[in-house]
């Protein structure tokens, strides 16, 4: 029983993490039980790749795991690959702002509305959307993506956030975020993003460009002969592995998964494409086999 | 569109400069140490642990002292003798001004080390260095503040096991601040002199 709870209950509790994932499942399920009671379908994907991709965020945050990322160089890049991509991607293909807003409570919502329009509110409000249009400038969003990663990545800049508990907050905290912002303006429908859209052929060519230094700095670490990290080293490994073996298999994390979520978002974006050409051109007159004409 | 190009390369352009700047400042400056600087990303010195005589002691016990905090165990074939070692023959190039200083030998493996046997093994090495152990929860906390790992390997044919632990000596100021940190290629004349520098700043 002991060791269970070993496993699931976080290693490092942190009540943003506990309180952002709860606010937002909550907010989901309400919105999900709302829109079923008035008849609208949710389907089956959209709400499953909500939350799996708020446990792979929350798992890899609050659980044993979290322990086992911070002394083993491999399994804190998986932590970094379902933080920066592969849960954002999973979170924003499932759309979830329509849902979440009709899970918030009618009252708070009219109170939120209020508040915008207060001035301090609304002049926070115009420079959060400012900080915004900055981060999501399609010349800046894919830099910062990659950037993060090359940053953190920097042997003297990994140490200082594998000891100092502050920075690794940051350094996760960064991550997740990063990852939903770009992975939206990546994957959503043009029309979801309003000012911020960017055409289909230029994230194709964004998705495309920035696999490739993922791609060197993984080939980098994986095939480099002598150890980068030495953090883990000095504060301890989680179990018997050897620093090159840790470091080669870290290296690879960054460089093969990480790149094929580029593949997968290009046939997002494409599906997209081709969703949204078919809806503007008149539909073509459907060919019909002889044999369903019963000739 | 020529505009939209020009806002948008303008924006781009301001936002890579703050980012930039950003990322420039986060870079600190050299410190005159020889090891390498733990400042600010490691908490005080704190914990509660019983000593070789199994008397109670915490971190204001040695405020006052340089401490030099290492995880071992007095079964280690080869890390721990070679480190301590090696701050024994630190501490003698210290001369006298090695009485400012401490040496806590926490160990990660209770069981087998007694007080007793943390007693005989801490002597071998000299006055300065000390024996700690502490039940499961007091060596957990203080593993953790220092973000330190250990565990137990699966025990041989006669029973023996190895504990595997970290590496690092973290050293802490008279203050208990945590200032610097050796790793285990760092020898005893490099050791000495940033510890006399630690001792006299």
């Amino acid at each position: 029983m002991h060791s269970i709870l070993l496993y699931i209950l976080p290693w490092d509790f942190s009540p943003t993490v506990f309180f952002v994932c709860a606010a937002a499942g909550i907010a989901y399920a309400r919105g999900l039980r709302a829109m079923r009671a008035r008849g609208a379908a949710a389907g089956f994907w959209q709400p499953f790749s909500f939350f799996l991709g708020l446990a792979l965020d929350y798992g890899v945050l609050q659980t044993y795991y979290d322990y086992l990322s911070q002394h083993m160089f491999w399994v804190h890049r998986l932590q970094h690959l379902v933080l920066h991509h592969l849960a954002p991607v999973l979170l924003v293909l499932a759309a979830p702002g329509a849902v979440m807003a009709e899970g918030v409570p009618a009252a708070w919502r009219e109170r939120a509305r209020e508040l915008s329009r207060a001035r301090l509110c609304a002049s926070l409000l115009r420079w959060a959307q400012l900080l915004f249009r900055v981060v999501q400038n399609p010349l800046v969003a894919p830099l910062l993506f990659v950037g993060l990663i090359f940053f953190w990545l920097t042997p003297s800049v990994h140490f200082g956030a594998m000891l100092d508990v502050h920075r690794y907050l940051a350094m996760n905290w960064g991550m997740a975020v990063d990852g939903l912002l770009f992975w939206w303006l990546m994957l959503a429908p043009r029309r979801a993003q309003g000012r911020a859209a960017v055409g289909y052929p230029t994230r194709i060519l964004i998705v495309c460009l920035m696999a490739l230094p993922q791609i060197l700095l993984g080939a980098y670490i994986a095939l480099h002969t002598t150890v980068l990290f030495d953090v883990y080293g000095v504060c301890g490994r989680a179990w018997n592995l050897s620093p090159l073996t840790d470091q080669e298999l870290g290296g690879l994390l960054t460089w093969i998964p990480a790149a094929m979520m580029s593949g997968v978002a290009m046939l997002v974006i494409l599906r997209r494409l081709l969703i949204e050409e078919g809806e503007k051109s008149p539909a073509p007159t459907r060919f019909q086999p002889a044999i369903d004409r019963g000739v | 569109m020529i505009r939209t190009v020009r806002s948008v390369a303008r924006r781009g352009a301001f936002a890579l400069a703050a980012i930039s700047f950003l990322l420039a400042s986060c870079g600190t400056s050299e410190p005159p140490f020889a090891l390498q600087s733990v400042s600010g990303l490691l908490p005080r010195l704190q914990f509660k642990l019983t000593d070789a005589d199994n008397r109670p002691v915490t971190a204001d016990d040695y405020r006052g002292k340089v401490v030099l905090l290492y995880f071992g165990y007095t079964n280690c074939p080869d890390a721990c003798p070679t480190t301590l070692t090696t701050l024994a023959a630190a501490l003698r190039k210290l001369g006298p001004s090695a009485s400012q200083m401490r040496v806590l030998f926490v160990t990660v493996d209770p069981e087998r080390d007694t007080a007793s046997v943390l007693k005989r093994y801490v002597g071998f090495f000299g006055p300065q260095f000390v024996g700690l152990r502490g039940d499961d929860s007091a060596l957990t906390a203080l593993t953790k503040r220092y973000r330190v790992a250990y565990h137990r390997e699966p025990p041989d044919h006669n029973g023996y096991y190895a504990v595997d632990h970290s590496s690092a000596i973290f050293i802490f100021d008279a203050s208990g601040r945590a200032r610097l940190l050796a790793r285990e290629g760092d020898g005893a004349q490099v050791i000495a002199q940033d510890l006399r520098h630690l001792a006299t700043t």
